[in-house]
């Protein structure tokens, strides 16, 4: 009976992680079809900025809340300004470039960092679901993830951002013939996907080490995450992480988190060949 | 129409593989008079936690070397080499170190599958090669030394320790990969000799993060205590989410990883007092011979240097028996350099006595066991020149000095 | 059109392949062992290069994942190799095991009518698996007849290959040099064949436009599953070089990493050649060399920045770039000046 809750919240906790991991990626891909492999970069920087900032003496959890999303959200705009904005429709030059950037990212901060960084230990304790400890952190990151889930959905419908942004992503020749400038949205688009990124990367940072290499883990899973979870961008990112989370966790379960992994990939496989459009484009159609 | 074409296709052609060989050519050999060393470190990628100590203990070794006049007269000059965490560099790094520039001796690998794409690289050119990194046992090749600590020196003590202090039944974590299976083999050996038993083994690949599930895993087993060999960046997770889960308070970990590449720096020191280790050298070592290396050391490398990890000082150690075999032998040949390292080498290093075993080629040295405190170490025993008997066991190479092998050691 | 022009024109590949030749002959004789030990790793690389130089830029099919089919092939022959000790057999597995994966997995793709983003996803989901069943097999019990898998530490001392027929004759350094560029050339002389033939015709007819192909009659699943299967079977041989020049394999070969190195050289070489990818992946595989030996720049920062700027700068890679320059350069005057329509002449009414 414990062991039946603790597998419930791992499951509901490997669905949340891959959410917010996923997030930024889907907010960059589903509204600009833009590709962003340094999205691993940006999660590591997130996790950079709380280190930091924790040992500047900033509180922990506007650390994690409003210095990341902030740095990696400038750190997005710039480079958006500087390297994506020239590859817009050019998928795979921009897949490329970014993987470029990832590299320089790493590259740079392990030249100022170094590779041994002091992290920060995980905060809240535990609580004891019977004979197992249950770290308050991972319902943190659970209560997280739904959160973000109805803001996005909230920013996305019912504000004026929102609208203007959907409108570009659906039709950018029209939105500018409206007096919208698609270059100002896409700007703006890519800074809140990088700052998304950047908060998942600083709640993760107390989860995981701080290393520069931190992001190669997740690129992966999220870029599958998001391809799989087809075009609407919530209810694609809501229903590929519910399945691949799932399946990952209780594989891990089951066996070892080598065969977690490759179950969530087999099972990605799989998807893709019976839903090439990925899950929304077959179900959910027409949603967010 | 066709000339252009024609013109193009071949001037491109030929620029590019005229360039590209022309770039390959070898360029001007180094000074003749100095000898050079080889060190093949990783610097990037995920285990550079591990390589950067070691390739500044290199540097602060032969530097010193240097300043003492360098050996036969000649000044020394280290070829640094970062193979990034790759192993086809590695492969290169180690053909460039001996068909090009000709070192005299090579100081690297880290990982034991490094280590095993190297050494016939090494044998088959000659080179003599030091392994200076803690493994798992059982190298057999009159062309290498190791100089790290094996199972039977350091997790031969640690377990029986281990469980006077906290119990019987024994949970076992380990990387998956060859150093993790035979460590963790000898842990079970040691456990049943006793009088104790591991619940479980579980491996896990190098890169992997997620733990949660495991450490459930590990509550329903209820050992008694953990017992770690996780490699490498992506396994800090798994203390760190042990911690999270409250479970470092329950459960006492001993680990012979833990420390090696600095993790105790990493964690805070909530979440890693109480681990305990065995190594050949920390830095809390008391003498005045660790002090003055220390003194040095940070002189060197500035006062906020993480740690001389029990890698670094391993190389360090490595660098000062081939000096002295170096000396001894009065020449950089190989065969002649290996005779004398064979014909009973020691040195005082900073950790105690050091000394080659020529039936082996690996190292008698101290071991100490200490805990985590504070992100420091604190030494609770000694044990003084211990021999590498697991190597011993199955490697004479007095006996069979063409023998070139890794046994695995079956526990 | 000039593209078009230089790949399908004979005379470019004949040349191509007679300086191939000359510099075959020539090389070991300049270069010194050592040398000649790095550039037969370029060469085993270019081969792979070629593979998806090959089903890129002529099939448009992007692979993620063509690390899988190398990492297949190196594993196949180490495996191979190590249970029947003559090297025949084992050669022509590791050129037949990762065609037939590949064939599978091509079967799933095109025929389900899968397009290039979730195409990529696939493959690189492919070769994730393979990296990760393959990195777990270090235990004692996950063995091939005789040939422990050893999970991250891979097979050691895999025996070279050797003359049919007689074990003991092993391939020496040079001879590997020799075999490698051979295989190269041969690599090179058979696609530029395979493209100027009625088959190439149609696969490149595919990559334009598939639908047009397709009401033209040609199925387009099948011939993007042949292009993929032949690409596959290259890299699979270039695996078994590889096992062969290193005498070792290991599961890094599938990772991530590696396929995304491969991508890298077409990008800078030049996608839509042949001899591009070549120039990308020996220019890249020369820095990240020459950057392990120096310790100024760190190796992420030099190959992203490299990256960055070529996909910014040089978007269609070096060798369509340089072929530019130096058509630009040999252009004939034009014997008329162009008259724009409806001018009048000076000085008249």
């Amino acid at each position: 009976m414990d062991l039946a809750l603790v597998v419930v919240i791992q499951v509901l906790y490997g669905i949340a992680s891959l959410v917010i991991v996923s997030a930024g990626l889907a907010v960059i891909f589903g509204m600009m079809k833009v590709i962003n492999l340094a999205h691993g970069e940006f999660l590591m920087l997130g996790g950079y900025s709380v280190v930091m900032a924790v040992q500047f003496g900033i509180n922990l959890w506007i650390a994690i809340f409003i210095v990341a999303p902030i740095a990696v959200g400038l750190v997005g705009i710039v480079l958006e300004r500087l390297v994506i904005r020239r590859l817009y429709g050019r998928m795979v030059d921009t897949m490329l470039a970014t993987w470029g950037l990832s590299l320089l990212l790493i590259g740079i901060v392990t030249s100022v960092f170094g590779n041994t960084t002091a992290g920060i230990s995980t905060p809240l304790g535990s609580f004891r679901v019977g004979g197992y400890s249950v770290s308050v952190y991972t319902l943190l990151i659970i209560a997280v993830a739904v959160v973000l889930g109805l803001a996005l959905r909230a920013v996305l419908t019912k504000t004026q951002f929102g609208l203007i942004a959907r409108g570009t992503m659906q039709n950018p020749a029209m939105a500018d013939a409206l007096g919208i400038s698609p270059s100002k949205v896409y700007s703006a688009t890519f800074a809140v996907g990088a700052a998304l990124s950047g908060l998942a990367g600083g709640l993760l940072a107390p989860l995981t080490g701080v290393v520069p290499t931190m992001g190669a883990a997740f690129v992966a899973k999220a870029f599958i995450t998001v391809i799989g979870g087809g075009p609407a961008i919530l209810t694609g990112l809501a229903s590929a992480a519910g399945f691949f989370g799932a399946i990952n966790q209780v594989a891990t379960f089951l066996s070892t988190p080598v065969f977690g992994e490759v179950a969530l990939l087999l099972a990605a496989i799989v998807m893709l060949r019976l839903l090439p459009q990925g899950i929304t484009g077959r179900f959910f159609k027409g949603s967010l | 129409m066709q000339r252009r074409h024609f013109l193009k296709s071949t001037g491109a052609g030929a620029a590019a593989l005229a360039g590209g060989s022309g770039l390959l050519l070898p360029y001007a050999a180094l000074a003749a008079d100095e000898i050079a060393i080889g060190s093949i470190h990783d610097l990037s990628g995920g285990l550079d936690i591990y390589g950067k100590p070691m390739a500044d203990a290199l540097t602060l070794a032969l530097e010193e070397q240097n300043a003492a006049g360098g050996l036969l007269g000649r000044k020394l000059r280290l070829a640094t080499y970062d193979p990034q965490s790759n192993m086809q560099l590695y492969t290169q790094f180690a053909q460039q170190a001996a068909l090009k520039d000709k070192v005299a001796v090579v100081h690297g690998g880290i990982t034991s599958a490094s280590r095993e794409v190297i050494r016939p690289v090494l044998d088959r050119s000659k080179t003599l090669y030091f392994y200076n990194t803690q493994y798992e046992g059982g190298v057999c090749d009159r062309n290498i030394f190791c100089t790290g600590v094996t199972p039977a020196q350091t997790v031969g003590k640690l377990v029986p320790y281990a469980m006077k202090k906290w119990g019987k039944k024994i949970y076992v974590v380990a990387a998956d990969y060859n150093y993790g299976q035979i460590t963790s083999q000898w842990v079970k050996k040691f456990a049943q000799e006793n009088g104790g038993s591991t619940v479980a083994i579980e491996f896990f690949p190098l890169d992997v993060t997620n733990f949660g599930p495991t450490i459930s895993k590990i509550e329903a087993a209820k050992p008694d205590m953990l017992f770690s060999a996780l490699v490498g960046g992506a396994h800090i997770s798994f203390y760190r989410q042990w911690a999270a889960a409250g479970l470092n308070k329950k459960i006492p970990l001993a680990s012979s990883t833990f420390g090696g590449g600095n993790e105790q720096i990493v964690l805070s020191a909530e979440e890693a007092n109480g681990y305990l280790l065995s190594y050949n050298y920390f830095e809390t070592i008391a003498t005045p011979a660790n002090k003055d290396f220390l003194a040095r050391f940070h002189k060197r490398f500035g006062a906020d240097y993480p740690c001389v990890t029990e890698l670094a000082m391993g190389t360090y150690q490595g660098f000062k028996l081939w000096a002295e075999g170096v000396t001894k032998a009065g020449s950089i040949e190989t065969p002649k350099m290996i005779a004398a390292l064979e014909s009973g080498i020691s040195i005082d290093a900073p950790s105690g006595k050091v000394t080659i075993d020529p039936q082996t080629h690996h190292c008698i040295l101290n071991v100490s066991l200490a805990e985590v405190k504070d992100k420091k170490f604190n030494i609770l025993e000694n044990y003084a020149q211990q021999a590498p008997s697991d190597t011993s066991a199955v490697c004479d190479l007095k006996k069979n000095p063409r023998d070139n092998q890794q046994y695995v050691i079956k526990a | 059109m000039t593209l078009h022009g230089f790949t399908t024109s004979w005379k470019s590949a004949a040349a191509t392949l007679a300086l191939g030749l000359v510099l075959l002959a020539a090389l070991p004789s300049v270069l010194d062992d050592y040398t000649l030990l790095q550039v037969t790793i370029y060469l085993v690389m270019s081969v792979l290069a070629v593979s998806l130089g090959f089903i890129w830029g002529f099939s448009g099919i992007l692979c993620f994942g063509q690390a899988a089919f190398f990492g297949l092939g190196a594993y196949t022959y180490a495996i191979a190799v190590v249970n029947l000790n003559d090297s025949t057999v084992p050669l022509l597995l590791s050129i037949a095991v990762p065609a037939l994966f590949a064939a599978a997995l091509g079967y799933v793709i095109f025929y389900g009518r899968l397009s290039d983003v979730y195409m990529g996803v696939i493959t690189l989901t492919v070769t994730l698996i393979l990296f990760n069943l393959v990195n777990s097999t270090a235990g004692p019990e996950w063995k091939i007849g005789n040939a422990p898998l050893g999970g991250f530490n891979g097979i050691p001392a895999i025996p070279p290959l050797n003359w049919p027929g007689d074990i003991d004759a092993t391939i020496t350094p040079r001879g590997m040099f020799n075999l490698s560029f051979g295989v190269l050339l041969a690599v090179y002389a058979g696609l530029r064949w395979l493209i100027a033939s009625r088959i190439g015709h149609v696969i490149i007819a595919i990559k334009e436009n598939e639908q047009r192909a397709q009401l033209l009659g040609y199925d387009a699943r099948a011939y993007k599953l042949f292009a993929f299967t032949l690409g596959g079977a290259i890299a699979g041989l270039a695996g078994c070089l590889f096992a062969n020049w290193g005498a070792f394999t290991s599961p890094t070969i599938f990772g991530l990493a590696q396929s995304a190195q491969i991508i890298i050289w077409v990008i800078v070489g030049g996608l839509g050649t042949l001899v591009g990818p070549v120039v990308g992946c020996m220019l890249i595989q020369w820095l990240t060399t020459q950057i392990g030996t120096q310790q100024t720049f760190n190796s992420n920062l030099v190959l992203g920045a490299i990256l960055v700027v070529f996909v910014l700068l040089v978007p269609r890679g070096l060798v369509p770039s340089l072929g530019d320059l130096l058509a630009k350069l040999f252009q004939r005057r034009p014997a008329v000046p162009a008259e724009p329509v409806g001018r009048v002449e000076k000085g008249r009414a």
